[in-house]
């Protein structure tokens, strides 16, 4: 350890716990076993803050926090399972259900989805929302992948590990607010776009909104857990 | 004690979840000591009873008649259960949603016929614009997601529902299980 790392104790859950300088609140509570559920986040990526899944209550302060970018402090007294944030995050889980077309039982992603898995997890048993049923395709140009824009939930996980780890920033998201899409290019069938078929997004989508057309049914597990490594070998060089 | 009056109903689903919960196999004939069987598709009463303990209703809502179904099951239910995804989520029939049911009658009964093409006018109930779940029509007192919930599931809960037992339902199922 150098000089200059400075240990901060805070209290997660009522348990003390320590972190060093600059850790955020979401790696000190994994570092504890301290569970905080998340869906953009991903560790071996830079973080967003968009799911808002991951808010957690800081003692004192009246606005819910991210804890994924979220910093530790000295004497930090967090919450993660009140009440308020378990209403919040099922809230959260039934505007993504009722957003686009989540046909779980007729997904590539059925089993293997970490939206699917969150909703029962949080005890969601149901939306309470009206769907929206947005018309929305299926880009299926190129000769490997898929993107379903009824499965997409916008975490950017796609976006983040093209341009960060691949280098290539093929995908990045189109319009505003509901209207969001991610695109390759400047919205090219992904087919003719610059994609480098390395097939990272593809492995850090949550969902089934990219998935390899090799793997049919439900045989489609993720293995997003290379990146921590991949960043580590660079690291090393 | 007398025994709980059981329904079950068949909206606009595939009958998957009938099929799930005759997989009790024999865990129905415990089942059969607590509740009666009043109506369903598996018996021949024509008419929904006037008083019904349970109702475990499959499919979502997607014709005229559904809705009438749906609003008539809720006044004379005290325990109405959206059973499987259908009833609780939409799911499979909702996938026309986006595509809307002119389309759809259209691509099944006109462009795909070669004979004698036309669309069902007469007997079959007109299509509503929007398949919704059945929260959307009436209360719903419990919600079982699955595709359809395993007979272990039906059992779980069937089982508490009659004996008043807590019921945990997403450690038991989820939707697309």
């Amino acid at each position: 350890m150098s000089e200059a790392v400075e240990v901060k104790t805070l209290i997660i859950d009522d348990r003390e716990v320590s972190g060093r300088r600059g850790q955020t609140i979401l790696e000190v509570a994994r570092e504890n076993d301290i569970q905080i559920p998340t869906l953009c986040h991903l560790d071996g990526l830079s973080e967003v803050g968009a799911c808002r899944l991951c808010l957690v209550e800081i003692k004192g302060n009246s606005k819910l926090l991210p804890a994924c970018v979220a910093t530790i402090s000295e004497g930090m007294e967090v919450s993660t399972h009140t009440e308020r944030l378990q209403k919040h995050r099922r809230t959260i889980l039934e505007l993504l259900f009722a957003e686009r077309n989540h046909i779980c039982s007729v997904c590539v992603a059925n089993g293997n989805c970490e939206l699917q898995a969150l909703g029962q997890s949080q005890g969601l048993t149901h939306v309470r929302l009206p769907y929206r049923n947005p018309d929305l395709h299926v880009d299926a140009s190129h000769e490997r992948f898929t993107v379903d824009h009824n499965r997409c939930i916008l975490c950017t996980r796609c976006v983040r590990v093209c341009a960060e780890i691949e280098g290539a920033h093929v995908w990045d998201v189109m319009g505003r607010g509901i209207n969001s899409l991610v695109i390759t290019d400047l919205n090219d069938p992904w087919g003719d776009s610059s994609c480098t078929r390395c097939g990272k997004c593809v492995q850090v989508c949550p969902t089934g909104a990219l998935f390899d057309k090799s793997k049919v049914g439900t045989e489609h597990p993720k293995h997003p857990d290379f990146l921590p490594y991949l960043n580590m070998m660079r690291e090393a060089q | 004690m007398s025994k709980l009056k059981l329904a079950t109903v068949w909206l606009d689903g595939c009958s998957g979840c009938h099929m799930s919960f005759l997989d009790m196999d024999e865990r129905l004939l415990t089942l059969a000591e607590l509740v009666d069987v009043v109506y369903s598709p598996i018996v021949d009463t024509k008419e929904f009873p006037h008083e019904v303990d349970i109702a475990l209703v499959e499919g979502a809502v997607a014709s005229v008649d559904d809705e009438k179904k749906i609003r008539k099951i809720r006044a004379h239910t005290k325990t109405l259960v959206a059973m499987g995804d259908c009833a609780v989520a939409g799911n499979v029939p909702s996938m026309r949603n986006p595509i809307g049911p002119q389309a759809i009658l259209n691509r099944a009964y006109i462009e795909n016929t070669s004979a004698q093409p036309q669309i069902p006018c007469l007997v079959v109930p007109r299509l509503l614009p929007i398949v919704r779940p059945i929260h959307e029509f009436v209360k719903v007192d419990v919600f079982l997601p699955g595709c359809p919930p395993s007979a272990d599931t039906f059992y779980a809960a069937l089982t508490a529902l009659v004996t008043g037992a807590p019921l945990d339902i997403p450690a038991l199922t989820r939707f697309g299980a």
